[in-house]
């Protein structure tokens, strides 16, 4: 367990906040995830998520090229997997097709650009996002700009090592973790409706 | 072979923006039915809300490299920091991009672990940088693969200076040549990178501007396949700078053939007899065939 005493929690936390890593936070193992820079259970951190997800007022998923393309075998199934996870939270999803810097062009009421995240967030009220898809470096860039400037609470399911500049982040995420996801969030929205 | 990308995970068309679904539609890109620089203007081969200049040079020239490759399924193209580099992320091939002047670095490994990942099948690396990722800070990788006789090709988009920072003289900037950042004028010649290469290995290498397409095709696909086969290969590809040297949009064709014709860009093609060997029974087959 991590003696890390810097939280990655929603901000905004200012101009230029320092990167996770730098702060002490550590990517997880595998077969562990991490919440709010804490290494946890994968199984605690899939409650979490689905907590996370189900309060609130406008979840989004952000998918990025890795899995808006389908470019090798499996991503297909792991995409469906992904907006069926969406659709049980009832999330909104807005695609991260390119990375390109835009400003000041960007359409933030239809699209998400890494160097300028937090004006899509601010414009769609968004108060809790799924990063997914999306190559690692660009992530940790996105990340780190939401939690300097808004009140976002970030998740990365990454299919990598994780993100410390993400509020919650899994690794290696493949199929599997996201089916057994959906299954955890499904069933406590099942609790959270009968409650 | 096949010519194909890769298409939008189904699930998610409904949300893709519409740029991209016309990007990889069925029977609108070039990539299908074997149209090459024929079927350029029938459908789109990089998004047209890309962000190059109006007129870019390189922008032309990248759309036509993209519908020349012979290979595009499995090819794998690798860029470097510049103005092209920004307009990668808008085709729906597989795309690197490397840190400034790695390009060639990169591009040595990946092919090497595609040979041993990927025995079976042909995959064709292409590095497509600008003149400064490629004949300045990146000049020791490029030839370096080149010594190493990696086989990719190296497609060097010549735009004659660093543009993409606001317009400082590069190595391929012409003596005397005045820009935004080089107000006195470049004090030495133009790099001659297609000699530089062919003295260093390259079993292909040429220079040439995008005015005439047939002729561009043509040498896109003979670096690609002497790559793929024989050796290192180099092009150099004229791609004027509308932004940088102060040319209307609709002067960069004019601009790419008044400098074939004052012969201060000339094409040239340089093609070692054993690349020349197997051309000839390439080119030779498809008129038979």
């Amino acid at each position: 367990m991590s003696n890390n005493l810097y939280r990655v929690q929603a901000g905004p936390e200012g101009y230029l906040p320092p990167a996770a890593a730098s702060m002490g936070v550590v990517l997880p193992e595998k077969g562990e995830a991490i919440v709010e820079g804490e290494i946890t259970l994968v199984d605690e951190a899939m409650k979490e998520i689905g907590k996370k997800l189900l309060t609130a007022k406008n979840p989004v998923f952000f998918p990025g090229p890795q899995i808006l393309w389908a470019w090798k075998e499996g991503v297909a199934e792991r995409a469906r997997a992904i907006k069926e996870l969406a659709e049980v939270v009832g999330a909104r999803i807005i695609p991260m097709p390119d990375y390109r810097p835009k400003y000041p062009m960007i359409n933030p009421a239809i699209e998400i650009n890494p160097n300028h995240p937090n004006l899509t967030i601010w414009h769609n009220k968004i108060d809790v996002c799924v990063f997914v898809g999306v190559h690692c470096h660009f992530a940790n860039v996105a990340l780190k700009i939401i939690r300097g400037g808004t009140d976002c609470y970030t998740i990365a399911l990454c299919g990598e090592a994780g993100h410390e500049d993400a509020m919650i982040s899994l690794r290696d995420v493949d199929l599997a973790v996201i089916q057994k996801l959906t299954a955890v969030v499904a069933e406590l929205k099942e609790v959270m409706v009968h409650d | 072979m096949k010519k194909d990308v890769f298409k939008i995970s189904p699930c998610f068309e409904d949300i893709m923006p519409q740029e991209y679904i016309e990007l990889v539609r069925e029977n609108t890109s070039p990539f299908d039915n074997n149209q090459g620089v024929n079927g350029l203007g029938g459908g789109k081969e990089l998004i047209e809300e890309h962000p190059l200049c109006a007129g870019c040079g390189l922008a032309l020239s990248l759309r036509m490299i993209l519908a020349s490759l012979p290979n595009p399924e499995d090819t794998i193209v690798v860029g470097s920091t510049g103005c092209s580099a920004i307009a990668f992320p808008q085709v729906a091939l597989h795309n690197i991009h490397s840190l400034f002047g790695n390009q060639n670095a990169v591009a040595s490994g990946l092919k090497r672990a595609l040979k041993l990942r990927f025995p079976e099948k042909t995959k064709d690396i292409v590095v497509i940088a600008g003149d400064g990722a490629t004949a300045d800070i990146g000049l020791d990788m490029v030839m370096q693969s080149w010594f190493r006789e990696e086989n990719i090709t190296t497609i060097m988009l010549d735009n004659e200076a660093y543009a993409n920072t606001g317009g400082q003289e590069s190595g391929m900037s012409q003596k005397g040549a005045v820009l935004n950042m080089a107000p006195t004028g470049k004090k030495f010649s133009k790099v001659s990178l297609p000699e530089i290469a062919r003295e260093s290995g390259c079993a292909y290498a040429g220079a040439v501007n995008p005015s005439n397409i047939k002729r561009f095709e043509k040498m896109v696909q003979r670096a690609i396949l002497v790559a793929r086969e024989i050796g290192p290969s180099y092009l150099q590809v004229f791609a004027p700078c509308p932004t940088n040297y102060k040319l209307r949009p609709n002067e960069t064709l004019i601009k790419a053939k008044s400098r074939e014709k004052d012969n201060t860009y000339p094409v040239k093609e340089y093609i070692s007899p054993t690349a020349q060997e197997f051309l000839n029974k390439l080119e030779e087959g498809k008129h038979n065939g």
